[in-house]
C-alpha cells in the first residue's frame, strides 16, 4: 500500500478542520482512502489542536504510527510536532511569522517556511488584504504539491464547499491553493511517489454522521438529544436535515426528558433514537428499564468519552461497558451493540431499528469518541438504500366479539405480545412500569401476584433466546493457526486489525477477535474460539479491560495478557505491536514518565504558570537526590529569544512535580 | 370545527376499580376527567392518558382509555413523546403534587414554555401519599408532617404563579368537591390549544389533617361568579397568588398563542405516526453526495 500522512497543528479556532476536510475530501474523490483523528480540546479558542489525515490507495482503519507532513499554524505546534515527522517528510509553517529552530528538525527533513505576504502579494492586490485563517488554504496548497495530489480536485472542493458564498471567493481560496502550490513546487522535494488514482468517488463522514444517516433510512421519525459531546454531531445532522428526511428533532431540558420523550414516542407508534454520552446515559438509566418492562422499543446511543464524571470531555475511551450493560435497576431484556467502523455504524443502526420493533425492547448503540467523531472515506455501497423496514408484530384491528379481549402483553411461546399503537379501537391498555398480568393490569399494588409476576418475567425473557439466534456469532479474523488472538471491540478494531498483520509480519502470526452483539452474548461460540486460542490477549481503551472481564463473567475465559490505554488518546498499531511482543516476552509495562511525558508535564505546568513564555528543551534523568525517587531533570529555554530559562523536575514514577527554578532576569 | 358529538360518562369505566383510600379527592378528579372527555367527544381508541407515580398517578389503570403509567416525576416528557408521535390523540397527563411540582417541576416548565398542545390535571394533596405522609413542595409552612415533626419551614411551591408566568395559555384551579366546575375546567383544558395546567384541591383524608374538605369548604369560591376576566395577564397573577381566608377556584388565566406542535416543520406533513418510513431513493443518494 502506498501511504502518507499529513498532520495539521494549531489551536481552537484556527479553522484546522477546513483545511483537513478540504484535504480529505479531495483524496475522497480522487479515490483515495482516508482516516483522520482530530485531537482537540474542550475550549473554543486556543488549547492545541491536532489532526493527522492518514491517506492509502487502499483502506486504512486508523490514524496510523506516521507523520510525512505537518503544517503547523503556530509556534507551539512546531516545537511539538517538527520532531516526529519522519525522514523524507515536510515541516510546513508561516515563516513571517514563526521560527523554526533548526535542532528540532529530524535528519533528513525538509524545512519549508512559506513568506505568506510575499507569496500572497498578487492575490492580496486582486482581493483586498487576506485574513489570518487564509494562509491555512495556501499550506494545503502547499502540501497538495509535494503529496502529488494534483490541485484539480481541490479546486473542484473549493468550488463546491464555497458555492455558497459565490465565484469570487471561490476564486480567492483556488488562487490561494495555486500560490502554495506553486511555491512548494520550486522550493522543495516531493515525499512520495506517484499514486494511481481510481477516481471512485467516496464519501467521507463520522461515525455520528453514520449513525444518524442509518436512523433516517431505517425510518427513524423522532430523535431527542441534549447536548453534549462527542455525541451532540447526531443532533446536528439530525437538525440539520429534519425537513429533508422527516424527522422531529427535539432538543431537551435535560437527558432524563430525552429518554423519556424518546419512549414516548415508541409508546405513540414511530420508530424512535436519543442520544448522549456517558453523563447523559447515567441520566437516563432509570427509564431504560421502563421500557423495559413496558416493551417499548426504542435506541439510544451512548457515545463514551474520557470519565468518570466530567472526566476528559474530548477524549476517547471505552470505559462504559458496564454502565451500559448494568443501566436500570431490575432485569429485563435489552439489546447491547457496539459497531465497529464507520459503514458499521450504519448498517447496525438500520438492523437495530428492526430488532428494536420485533423484540419490543431497549437498544444501547455503543460508540466511543474516536469511531462517533473522527470522519473516514467509506465505500458509497456502505450506504444501501434498499432498507427493508420490518416493524414486527403490530395489531392494527381487532374485533372483540370474535378475537375476545385484546391482551397488549399476551403471554406467547415467542416471549413477544403484538404490540397495538394508541388511536386503534378496541385496544386499550396501559402501559405501567409497575408489573402487570397479560392484560395490563398492576399485579404490584394491592395484590401481587407471585405466580403471574414468574410468568411475566420468562416471557419477557423468552425473548432473549429468539434474539440471539437472530444475531451473528463473532468470528476469528486473520489466520486460524495463530500464535496469538487479540480481543477488542468498538473502534479498536480498526488498529487491532493492522496491529495483528504487523504481528504477524514479525513473526508472531496472530488473529483477532472483534465482540460487537454485547447484550445477548454468543457464550458459547466465543468460549469455543477463546479456549482453542493459544495465547488470548485483550486490546482496550480503558484501565480494567471491561470486554475481557465480561467475556470472562460469560464464558470462565481468562486473558492471558491485556493492552491497555486511558490517557485520552486512541491506540496506535506499533504501540499495539510494542505491547503484545513484550507481554509474550513476559516483560511487564514500563508506566513510568518517559522523556516525552516529562517534557508534557513540563508544557502543562509552564502553560498553567508561566503563559507559554518558556518551553521544555531536554529532560535528564537523575537520582532521587532528597525527593524519594529518581527524577526527570527538564530544561527549559525562553520561548522568544531560545535562552536558557530555568528547569523543573518531575518524578520518574509518580510524575510529581518537585522542582522549578526560573532563571533570574538579566539586568539590562 | 367539526361538531363535537358528547359521550356518556360510562364510556370511560375503567377495567378495575380504584384503590384508593374511602374519601380520597381522587375519586372526584377521575369522574371528572371521565366527564370532561365524554364532553369533548374523546373516543378512548384517541384518548392518551399519562401519570406518573403516586396514588393519584395510578389514575391510567382506572379509566377506559389508552394509558401510560410511567415513572416518577417523568409523565410530561413521556406524554410529550406520546403526542408528537401522533398530534391526532388527545393526551391528558394526571398525577400529584410531588410529582409534577417536586421530581417532576423540571420538566413542567419547559413543556409550558413550549406550549405544548396537552392538559395536565395535577391531584394536588400537599402531600406524600403513597409514601405514607412526607412534605411535598405545596405543603404549607408549619405543618407538621413525617419528613418535618417540628413543622415545615419551606415555603409552598404556588402552581398557579409558576404556570402562568412559563408559558402556559390555560390556567386553572379546581377542587374535587366541585366536580361539575372540575368537570368543566378540565374540559376547557383538552379543548384549548396549547398548555393547559388544572391544579386540584384533592384532599388526602388520610395523611393530611389540615387541607381537608371543610377546610376548603369554608374559603373557596368561584371565578365565575364574580365576572372575573381570565384574559388580564397581570390580573391573573395577582388571582393566582390570592390565599387565606378567600381561595379562587376557576379558570385564572387564559390566552391564545402558537403551539409547539404549530411550528415543528414537520408536523405539517401529518402526524408522524402516519408518515412514510424510510428515505426515497433520490433523497437517500442527495445524503450521499453531500459527504462527496
Amino acid at each position: 500500500m502506498q501511504e502518507v500522512t499529513i498532520g495539521i497543528a494549531g489551536a481552537a479556532g484556527d479553522g484546522l478542520d477546513k483545511s483537513g476536510d478540504t484535504l480529505a475530501k479531495t483524496c475522497g474523490r480522487l479515490g483515495l482512502h482516508v482516516y483522520a483523528y482530530n485531537s482537540y480540546q474542550s475550549i473554543i479558542r486556543g488549547g492545541h489542536i491536532w489532526l493527522k489525515v492518514r491517506i492509502g490507495d487502499k483502506k486504512v482503519l486508523n490514524h496510523g504510527d506516521n507523520l510525512n507532513a505537518v503544517i503547523c499554524l503556530n509556534q507551539d505546534s512546531l516545537e511539538r510536532h517538527a520532531p516526529e515527522v519522519n525522514e523524507g517528510g515536510v515541516i510546513i509553517f508561516n515563516s513571517d511569522k514563526l521560527k523554526l529552530d533548526p535542532t528540532l528538525v529530524p535528519k533528513g527533513v525538509q524545512s519549508l517556511g512559506l513568506p505568506m505576504k510575499e507569496i500572497c502579494k498578487e492575490v492580496e492586490a486582486e482581493h483586498g488584504a487576506l485574513q489570518a485563517i487564509m494562509q491555512n488554504t495556501v499550506a494545503v496548497g502547499a502540501v497538495l504539491a509535494l503529496s502529488k495530489l494534483g490541485l484539480e480536485e481541490a479546486s473542484s472542493v473549493m468550488a463546491d464547499t464555497f458555492a455558497h458564498k459565490g465565484e469570487k471567493i471561490i476564486n480567492l481560496n483556488i488562487s490561494l491553493l495555486k500560490v502554495g502550490y506553486d511555491y512548494a513546487k520550486a522550493n522543495a522535494k516531493e515525499f512520495t511517489k506517484d499514486w494511481t488514482f481510481s477516481k471512485k468517488r467516496r464519501p467521507f463522514l463520522t461515525g455520528n454522521e453514520a449513525i444518524a444517516f442509518g436512523a433516517a433510512a431505517a425510518g427513524c421519525k423522532f430523535y431527542s438529544a441534549y447536548p453534549m459531546t462527542p455525541a451532540s454531531t447526531i443532533l446536528h445532522w439530525m437538525a440539520n436535515h429534519a425537513t429533508k428526511v422527516d424527522i422531529c428533532v427535539k432538543q431537551c431540558e435535560d437527558e432524563l426528558s430525552v429518554i423519556n420523550m424518546a419512549i414516548g414516542a415508541g409508546i405513540g407508534g414511530v420508530r424512535s433514537m436519543c442520544g448522549t454520552a456517558g453523563g447523559g446515559f447515567a441520566l437516563m438509566t432509570e427509564a431504560i428499564g421502563m421500557a423495559g418492562i413496558m416493551e417499548v422499543p426504542v435506541v439510544c446511543v451512548e457515545v463514551q468519552r474520557g470519565g468518570p464524571s466530567t472526566g476528559l470531555p474530548t477524549k476517547t475511551e471505552q470505559g462504559d461497558l458496564f454502565q451500559v450493560y448494568g443501566a436500570s435497576q431490575g432485569e429485563f431484556p435489552k439489546l447491547i451493540v457496539a459497531p465497529r467502523d464507520i459503514a458499521d455504524c450504519y448498517d447496525t443502526t438500520v438492523n437495530v431499528f428492526n430488532l428494536a420493533d420485533k423484540y419490543q425492547l431497549p437498544v444501547m448503540l455503543i460508540s466511543d469518541l474516536l469511531l462517533s467523531e473522527h470522519p473516514e472515506t467509506v465505500d458509497p455501497e456502505a450506504f444501501y438504500s434498499d432498507v427493508k423496514i420490518n416493524r414486527g408484530e403490530v395489531v392494527t384491528e381487532w374485533n372483540p366479539e370474535k378475537q375476545g379481549k385484546f391482551k397488549r402483553f399476551k403471554f406467547t411461546d415467542s416471549g413477544i405480545s403484538p404490540r397495538v399503537f394508541p388511536g386503534t379501537e378496541n385496544c386499550n391498555y396501559v402501559s405501567a412500569t409497575d408489573d402487570h398480568d397479560e392484560e395490563s393490569i398492576l399485579i404490584s399494588d394491592m395484590f401481587t401476584s407471585p405466580a403471574i409476576r414468574r410468568k411475566i418475567s420468562e416471557k419477557r425473557f423468552r425473548k432473549m433466546e429468539n434474539l440471539l439466534k437472530e444475531l451473528p456469532a463473532p468470528k476469528l479474523e486473520g489466520p486460524a493457526d495463530a500464535d496469538v488472538t487479540l480481543v477488542c471491540w468498538g473502534s479498536t478494531s480498526g488498529v487491532v486489525a493492522e496491529a495483528a498483520e504487523l504481528l504477524t509480519a514479525a513473526g508472531v502470526k496472530t488473529n483477532f477477535l472483534v465482540i460487537k452483539w454485547i447484550v445477548p452474548f454468543h457464550a458459547k461460540e466465543v468460549q469455543e474460539i477463546l479456549s482453542k486460542a493459544k495465547k488470548k490477549i485483550s486490546v482496550e481503551v480503558n484501565y480494567t479491560s471491561q470486554m475481557a472481564r465480561y467475556i470472562k463473567m460469560e464464558t470462565g475465559v481468562s486473558m492471558d495478557g491485556h493492552v491497555n490505554r486511558y490517557d485520552g488518546e486512541p491506540l496506535e498499531p506499533k504501540e499495539v505491536l510494542g505491547r503484545v511482543q513484550d507481554i509474550l516476552k513476559g516483560k511487564k509495562i514500563d508506566l513510568d514518565v518517559s522523556e516525552n511525558d516529562a517534557k508534557e508535564i513540563a508544557y502543562h505546568y509552564l502553560r498553567t504558570h508561566y503563559s507559554e513564555k518558556l518551553r521544555p528543551v531536554k529532560a535528564v534523568r537523575e537520582s532521587a537526590n532528597g525527593h524519594g525517587e529518581e527524577v526527570w531533570n527538564i530544561e527549559l529555554a525562553e520561548r522568544a529569544t531560545g535562552k536558557h530559562g530555568g528547569k523543573m523536575k518531575v518524578g520518574v514514577h509518580t510524575g510529581a512535580t518537585y522542582h522549578f527554578e526560573k532563571e533570574p532576569v538579566e539586568s539590562k | 370545527m367539526a361538531t363535537v358529538i358528547e359521550l356518556p360518562i360510562e364510556t370511560y369505566k375503567g377495567p378495575v376499580d380504584p384503590d384508593w383510600c374511602p374519601g380520597c379527592g381522587d375519586f372526584g378528579v377521575l369522574r371528572s376527567v371521565q366527564q370532561a372527555a365524554g364532553k369533548c367527544g374523546v373516543h378512548p381508541k384517541d384518548l392518551v392518558v399519562v401519570s406518573g407515580i403516586g396514588c393519584s398517578s395510578n389514575l391510567p389503570g382506572f379509566i377506559h382509555a389508552y394509558g401510560i403509567h410511567s415513572l416518577h416525576g417523568r409523565s410530561v416528557p413521556v406524554a410529550t413523546g406520546a403526542h408528537l408521535a401522533n398530534t391526532d390523540l388527545k393526551v391528558v397527563i394526571t398525577g400529584g403534587d410531588g410529582d409534577g411540582y417536586g421530581i417532576g417541576v423540571g420538566h413542567l416548565i419547559h413543556a409550558m414554555r413550549r406550549n405544548l398542545d396537552v392538559t395536565y390535571v395535577v391531584m394536588d394533596n400537599q402531600i406524600y401519599g403513597l409514601t405514607t405522609g412526607q412534605a411535598s413542595p405545596t405543603t404549607a409552612k408549619g405543618m407538621k408532617t413525617k419528613s418535618t415533626p417540628a413543622g415545615n419551614f419551606e415555603s409552598p411551591l404556588n402552581p398557579l404563579v409558576l404556570a402562568i408566568t412559563s408559558g402556559a395559555t390555560y390556567v386553572a384551579r379546581g377542587f374535587s368537591g366541585e366536580q361539575k366546575q372540575l368537570g368543566d375546567l378540565i374540559a376547557g383544558g383538552i379543548a384549548h390549544k396549547g398548555f393547559a395546567l388544572i391544579d386540584v384541591f384533592s384532599p388526602c383524608v388520610t395523611y393530611n389533617k389540615v387541607n381537608t374538605y371543610p377546610y376548603f369548604k369554608e374559603r373557596v369560591y368561584k371565578l365565575e361568579d364574580e365576572g372575573y376576566d381570565p384574559t388580564d395577564f397581570y390580573k391573573s397573577i395577582e388571582k393566582a397568588y390570592e390565599w387565606g381566608d378567600r381561595i379562587p377556584l376557576g379558570l385564572v388565566y387564559k390566552t391564545e398563542q402558537e403551539t409547539y406542535e404549530d411550528n415543528e416543520p414537520v408536523l405539517k406533513k401529518g402526524p408522524l405516526v402516519k408518515q412514510k418510513l424510510g428515505l426515497p431513493k433520490n433523497v437517500h443518494q442527495e445524503l450521499i453526495d453531500e459527504m462527496i
